[in-house]
This record gives structure tokens, C-alpha cells and sequence, in this order.
């Protein structure tokens, strides 16, 4: 289907900057840190127990949006398992020179390999680049939600949120 | 006649905790579902449930279920599958049960096709939690093979493991249609598209983020005209809709389709509570036609209770609270009350109040107290 989607299906850059899940600037420049991209009031808050360092509150009430306290955060990815609306990202500046790399939820089968060299996609589902499979983690604690992370050219850490799958 | 102190009709989220409440207090509960496995809907969630820690946000509902379930019997409710209940008198429930003996919990993952038979069970306090039902969509083509709700697709991938269809249309942007759209993909399938006739998505964005980013396009201010093949769906068309609700004529677009989903929302399933004569009102917030209860839950006859969905459309989180509501008043009526229920019936009422704010919920929490207002008036005084 080539038909433009007249109203956005997911936040844009302004909304999620101006959501206080998502970190500067300055803090995604010094390395690992979570991307929280959860801007309506909902009732939810599993993330601010997932993390281990307290630095997501959502406090009272349950429909406050999750804060990220940035100089908690150490990126350790923790909570992005755990987020039920698998909105929390990690986004790595400093993975190597000129790369990046984005950590993302992946609850579709079958898992990509390390290694591998897939196809990133933006938050519209629009490939965008090619990106290198760095991890894939699936441990007990994540409850089935496996978390993959991809290497990417650096100027595209910021759209890329998930990789096509098999067969599309 | 088999005889207890309360009977649960509906085994999902609601029922369960209302009959782990009674049994708690000392009743002889029972609990009757018509499916082969109790957890109502419950079972078949996939994905992680939002809401807070006491609601068991981040689990999976199939977890909640058989928690639930271990929680029940050992509590000491009985529960009994492929029960359906057919009409309540006199404080008596009529029952097609598929068991050899009144007391049998049966918990057969395969369903049994013999000895159906009938049985009364005379109860002092009924529980009802007989959830809701998908609303029906009437276009050209609608009784093709391959046109079903979201719900009973969702039965097939994740209960019976049975792709519907490899092309699929979703017909509504609701938490159902973008939960569904997800997980049909998970399943293999194919989403064409998730129409939408209002002009914004009604669900989660964190939900249509979600399949925006696996690629499937969620088009508001659109509607099914009409399905169409040979034996079975083969293609639909669908068009936009202008403010009024009119469609945009030149707009319409073909799309080529096996299976069209439909989720246009949810009614409470009134029908058991209607044929006990409890009076209803008519609650667009709540889904529809809503059996009218008060702050405990009782409806307009006396010893009758509701809770869950059948007591307004909501989500699973509230109807866990709900059931241990209706489970704690119940109980308290036949006087067995707990020292601490005061205490619990608040806790679970501010707790309600949280599920029930923020954009998304407040139309809700009006809803009810708009409910329970009338219910306050009309129902029996404790």
C-alpha cells in the first residue's frame, strides 16, 4: 500500500525530546542510555521498578509519563524488556567510531544472529540503512522478550528502531 | 440441588478473584465457565499487561490466568469448565454441565464432546462475571468466510495455533485492533492495514508504535465498504470518511485480503444478567446496555453481583479489582466479613480510581459514578 497515513501512528522527534523519558543532548553523547518514548498518560509503570539504579520515577499517579533522571541511567538496558509497551530503547553514541548502536525490543521469530547484517528500519517501518546485529539478548529475565541490538552509521541512532524481518 | 453460598458465573479475571474473595471468607463457592479452560480472555494474552505492580503490569495475561486459577483452588473454590449457565431464578442457576459428578473439577485441555446434563445449583449469593462481547460490523460481504472479530482471530493464532489468513485487514485502531495487528504478525501473518473511521487512533500510541514500525500502515478516517470473493474473502474496499461520516466518493481502494478482522469495540454480555430481571442503563462509556449496580457491586436484585466487563467495559486490571469487590461484599452480606474488609474495599476502590484516570480512563470513572449513582437509588440497601 502506497497511501501517506494522515495521522502520525508514532511520536515525532519534537514530542519524544520534549517527553521527560528522553535524554539530552549532552547525555547521549557521553554513552549508553536508555530512550524512553512514552509521551501519553497511561496507566503503566513497570519500568520504574525494572530499574535497578532508580533513575525512572513515574510515582503518583500511575498515569504520570516515566522521568528519566540521565545521570542514573547507565545504560544498562535492563528495562527494556520490561517496558509492556516495548517503548524503551537503548541508544549507544560511543559504540565505536562513526557507529552507533540501538537496542530494541524484538518479540518476532526467528531471532536475528550476531553478526548478521540486516536492514534497520525507522519508526514507520521504512528501511533506512544497514545495520550490523551486536547482540541478542534473551535471557530467563527478560519473560520472552528478547532485546537486539544493531550497529548503525552514528546519524541515524535517532530514527532507527527495529530491523525487517525475514521475508519482507 | 446442589447447594452453595456463591456461585461466580464466568471464570476470566473478574470471576476468579470475586470467587478467591468468597472462598477466603469461608463460602462454598463454585465457579462456573463455559469454556474448556478458565481465565476468561486472560489466556489468551500474549503480551505484557500494562497498569501497576499490584495488577501484575509487565506480566503476560496467560500468566495471570494460571495464577489465578492455582490461587482459586487453593483457596478452595471449585471450578467447573464447560459449565454454561443457562437461566437463574428463585436464586437458582440452571446449568449444562459437561460432568459425571455435581462436585467434578474438570481441567481437560481437550474438550469432551459426551455426557452433557443438566443441574441446578441453588445459591445464596450470585456472582456474575460473564464478561463482553465484540460488536458486530455490517458492510457488503460481511458473512463471507475469512470476515471475523479480532477476538476470535486472537482464539486461533494463540489458543489453536491456526493462522486465519496470510493477508489480513483490521478494521478498528483501538488496544484490540493494534494488540491483535501485533500479534497476528507474530503469528506470520501479513497486516494489509488497520483502518480506522474516526480521525485519531484510539488506542495506545505506544501500541500503533509498535506495528507502525514493523511496517503495517494504520489509516485513520477510513471504513470497509465491502468484502468480496468467490467462497471466501478475497479482497475488500475501503475508503475515506470526511468529518461528517459521509465517505469521500473517489476515495475508495482496493485491497487484496483473506481475512478482514473486526474491532470495533466491545458490550458488556448482559444476557444471564438480563434474564435475572436486573435492570439495565444504557452507558456509551461502558459499552452499552450495563446491568445497573451499586458501590458494592449488588445490581437491582438483591443477592445478584457483578463485576468485570460485564459491569462496564474496561481492562483486565480493573476487572481483577473488581471481582475481589464484589467477592468481599458478597461474603460480607451472608455475614462473613474479614476484620480488615473496611480497610481492603478501600484500598481496592482508590486503586480503582488510578485505572480510571488520565485521558484515556477519566470518561470512565465518570461513567461509573454516573452508574453507581443510579445504582446507589435503586438497588437494594445493604
Amino acid at each position: 500500500m502506497s497511501q501517506a497515513i494522515e495521522s502520525p501512528s508514532y511520536p515525532s522527534q519534537q514530542e519524544l525530546r520534549n517527553a521527560p523519558g528522553y535524554p539530552s543532548q549532552k547525555r547521549l553523547e557521553k554513552g549508553p542510555v536508555v530512550v524512553i518514548e512514552c509521551i501519553e498518560e497511561i496507566p503503566c509503570n513497570p519500568c520504574e521498578q525494572a530499574c535497578p539504579q532508580h533513575a525512572i520515577t513515574i510515582g503518583e499517579p500511575i498515569t504520570n509519563c516515566p522521568h528519566l533522571d540521565e545521570d542514573k541511567c547507565i545504560g544498562c538496558e535492563l528495562c527494556v524488556s520490561q517496558c509492556p509497551g516495548l517503548a524503551i530503547f537503548l541508544i549507544d553514541l560511543t559504540h565505536s567510531q562513526g557507529s552507533a548502536s540501538v537496542a530494541f525490543p524484538h518479540e518476532y521469530l526467528p531471532l536475528p544472529g550476531k553478526g548478521q547484517t540486516v536492514r534497520a528500519v525507522n519508526r514507520a517501518g521504512e528501511p533506512i540503512c544497514s545495520a550490523t546485529v551486536v547482540r541478542v539478548q534473551n535471557p530467563k529475565t527478560n519473560g520472552q522478550t528478547p532485546v537486539v541490538t544493531v550497529a548503525v552509521p552514528r546519524k541515524y541512532a535517532t530514527e532507527v528502531r527495529g530491523i525487517l524481518r525475514p521475508g519482507r | 440441588m446442589r447447594e452453595v453460598d456463591l456461585a461466580v458465573v464466568g471464570a476470566g479475571p473478574a470471576g476468579l478473584t470475586a470467587a478467591i474473595e468468597g472462598a477466603k471468607r469461608g463460602c462454598r463457592t463454585v465457579v462456573l465457565d463455559m469454556n474448556p479452560r478458565p481465565g476468561g480472555q486472560l489466556i489468551k494474552q500474549i503480551h505484557r499487561f500494562f497498569g501497576s505492580r499490584e495488577h501484575r503490569a509487565g506480566t503476560r495475561g496467560i500468566e495471570i490466568a494460571d495464577s489465578l486459577f492455582h490461587e482459586a483452588a487453593s483457596a478452595g473454590v471449585e471450578v467447573m469448565v464447560e459449565a454454561e449457565v443457562y437461566a437463574i431464578h428463585d436464586s437458582t442457576l440452571e446449568v449444562v454441565a459437561q460432568t459425571n459428578e455435581d462436585s467434578l473439577v474438570l481441567l481437560s485441555e481437550e474438550a469432551t464432546t459426551s455426557r452433557s446434563r443438566p443441574l441446578s445449583i441453588a445459591a445464596r449469593r450470585i456472582i456474575l462475571a460473564t464478561g463482553g462481547a465484540e460488536n458486530a460490523l455490517n458492510f457488503a460481504g460481511w458473512t463471507l468466510p475469512g470476515v471475523m472479530g479480532a477476538g476470535a482471530a486472537q482464539t486461533m493464532i494463540n489458543l489453536w495455533r491456526v493462522l486465519p489468513g496470510k493477508k489480513i485487514l483490521m478494521v478498528g485502531a483501538g488496544n484490540v485492533g493494534l494488540i491483535i495487528s501485533y500479534q497476528l504478525i507474530q503469528a506470520g501473518g501479513e497486516m494489509v492495514a488497520v483502518i480506522e473511521a474516526t480521525s485519531r487512533i484510539g488506542g495506545y500510541g505506544v501500541h500503533a508504535a509498535k506495528i507502525s514500525r514493523a511496517g503495517v500502515p494504520i489509516l485513520t478516517s477510513h471504513t470497509i465498504i465491502s468484502a468480496s470473493g468467490e467462497s471466501r474473502v478475497e479482497r475488500a474496499v475501503i475508503a475515506k470518511v470526511d468529518a461528517s461520516w459521509r465517505i469521500v466518493s473517489g476515495s475508495e481502494q482496493e485491497l487484496e485480503v483473506d481475512t478482514i478482522c473486526i474491532a470495533v469495540g466491545l458490550h458488556p454480555n448482559a444476557r444471564l444478567a438480563s434474564l435475572a430481571e436486573c435492570e439495565l442503563c444504557y452507558s456509551p462509556s461502558l459499552g452499552g446496555w450495563v446491568p445497573i449496580h451499586n458501590s458494592r457491586m449488588e445490581t437491582t436484585i438483591s443477592g445478584i453481583y457483578i463485576a468485570g466487563d460485564l459491569s462496564g467495559v474496561e481492562e483486565a486490571s480493573t476487572a481483577l479489582e473488581e471481582g475481589r469487590l464484589a467477592g468481599i461484599c458478597a461474603a460480607a452480606s451472608l455475614g462473613k466479613e474479614r476484620a480488615g474488609d473496611y480497610d481492603d474495599i478501600k484500598a481496592i476502590e482508590g486503586r480503582l480510581l488510578g485505572l480510571r484516570s488520565g485521558p484515556f480512563c477519566q470518561h470512565r470513572q465518570d461513567a461509573k459514578q454516573e452508574l453507581i449513582g443510579i445504582g446507589e437509588a435503586q438497588c437494594p440497601k445493604q
